[in-house]
């Protein structure tokens, strides 16, 4: 008894070792992302973005000065620490505050469930998957809630627009995971890895490419992240939702935009792209695994921000119309496709096929249809 | 099983303390100096004109309402998903019913004009 009680003792401290690894890479991950964000914002409109903050006071790390600005991060949150903390007069002070921890804490607790390499995730849960819907909807509380408690017009009109986009997306979202649950046979993260081997043609993104679309799109307008960044659409707006905070808890708003970005890139990268798996070399060691997880997720984390500089704002009926005619039927779609497919022939093959049919078809259709002249 | 939870508990705690920690920083850092101008709500610079807890579109307790109906249609599809293989045929077609009956509703919200936002 007392062997069994130290052994799990020993085995939570891993866990707890573990923990902390994930959180301290996290949270860094999510300040230099945001530098890395403005570097290739930077180099996509042409000019240079920030580069003159370096870490001067070590006299080591003087070298690091030269033009990459690497130390910005870190003056900004000394800078966000060191603001006034204004919270309107007609506020309700309580729920003002609680707001920003809500985010930060969907947020941060979403990543419990990745695995990182073979048999390496901080819970190793059943029902990892529905873990992740279930902690990322909480999210739209924080926001609603912002909206609410600063009594603005703007932060509450910025958190309802915030509100209706999430739940709307969440549902193309959800259709998007039970099709990869239907392909995988899991709820579990680890085996949905597991299941999709080192073959990449085995990848869910090869095998359900439509499905992968429909998800991170839905992942682009969960995060807020443009072309779906309407609640901080500063032209109508000013911030949106978080227009009336300042200081810290204005920080905690950031660092959770952010922490769901990186998130959602793992979350991706989990259900569609084999997670840990290394291409054509299976049982690679953990450090490779864990490697190839984080070159994925970086990858789509360029995507996310190359999308977000590419791509205009959408307006707040097509967004709407784009998520409820359009995604959610899609969605449905694919669905019974993929279980239809799964049925009848047993493997995914033709799938694949026509999931590349499919695509083609609509890509092609998108440079066909003639853009609306319709006046709003 | 639950033992597995225990991590997930102790994230939600370490989430909720950091962020806790982070705000009292905060407004220990930083300086108080209030004024009314300043503890008024923002309004473009003028001065803020009634309360901003009015009323709001009906637009938005419809999506509210959609999105119920349709989540749990999700939420049945999941226990569905995970056995496909042993349900088979049969399965698969009372899902595609199950479906087509959802749709009939999606398609009278369509038409009623329940999801135009102009």
């Amino acid at each position: 008894m007392n062997a069994l009680a130290l052994l799990l003792v020993m085995e939570l401290g891993d866990r707890f070792a573990l923990m902390g690894v994930v959180l301290g890479v996290l949270l860094t991950a999510v300040a230099y992302t945001v530098y890395a964000e403005r570097r290739i914002a930077a180099f996509i409109q042409n000019r240079t973005g920030p580069d003159r903050v370096g870490f001067d006071l070590i006299p080591q790390l003087k070298f690091l000065k030269g033009a990459i600005g690497l130390g910005q991060p870190l003056a900004d949150v000394i800078k966000l620490l060191m603001k006034e903390d204004v919270v309107p007069e007609n506020a309700n002070k309580f729920v003002h505050a609680l707001a920003p921890l809500i985010s930060l804490f969907a947020a941060l607790t979403t990543i419990a469930v990745v695995p990182y390499a073979k048999g390496v995730a901080i819970a190793d849960v059943n029902i990892g998957i529905l873990y992740i819907l279930a902690i990322t909807s909480l999210g739209v509380y924080g926001i609603t809630l912002s909206g609410w408690a600063s009594n603005s017009k703007y932060s509450l009109l910025g958190g309802l627009r915030s509100s209706a986009q999430m739940i709307s997306y969440e549902l193309s979202m959800g259709l998007a995971v039970v099709s990869v649950v239907v392909l995988t046979n899991a709820l579990n993260m680890g085996e949905i890895v597991e299941s999709q081997t080192s073959n990449p043609l085995n990848w869910n993104v090869c095998r359900n490419l439509l499905g992968f679309i429909i998800f991170t799109t839905a992942a682009f307008a969960e995060t807020n992240r443009a072309p779906f960044d309407l609640p901080e659409a500063e032209q109508e707006l000013v911030g949106g939702y978080h227009t009336e905070y300042s200081s810290m808890k204005f920080a905690l708003f950031f660092l959770a935009e952010y922490a769901n970005m990186i998130v959602a890139c793992t979350v991706i990268v989990t259900l569609f792209l084999g997670g840990y798996q290394v291409p054509f070399w299976t049982d690679a060691p953990w450090f490779v695994q864990v490697g190839a997880f984080i070159t994925k997720t970086l990858f789509m984390m360029f995507v996310f921000i190359w999308v977000r500089w590419t791509l205009p704002r959408f307006k707040y009926n097509q967004l709407m119309d784009l998520g409820w005619k359009f995604m959610l039927p899609l969605g449905l779609f694919n669905l019974l496709i993929v279980a239809s497919t799964i049925v009848i022939f047993g493997n995914s093959l033709p799938l694949s096929i026509l999931n590349l049919v499919l695509v083609a078809l609509c890509v092609a259709g998108s440079f066909a249809a003639k853009p609306q002249s319709k006046m709003a | 099983m639950i033992e597995a939870y225990l991590p997930i508990f102790a994230m939600i705690v370490i989430a909720i303390v950091l962020g806790v920690l982070l705000l009292t920083l905060g407004r220990l850092l930083g300086p108080k100096r209030s004024n009314s101008e300043k503890m008024s709500t923002y309004e473009s610079g003028i001065e803020p004109v009634g309360t901003a807890k009015a009323r709001i579109s009906v637009k938005y307790y419809l999506v509210a309402m959609f999105f119920i109906i349709f989540d749990i249609e999700v939420i049945f599809m999941y226990p569905w998903a995970v056995n496909l293989r042993e349900f088979g045929v049969s399965g698969l077609v009372s899902m595609i019913t199950f479906a087509l009956l959802l749709l009939v509703g999606y398609f009278y919200i369509l038409k009623k004009g329940g999801l135009e936002w102009n």
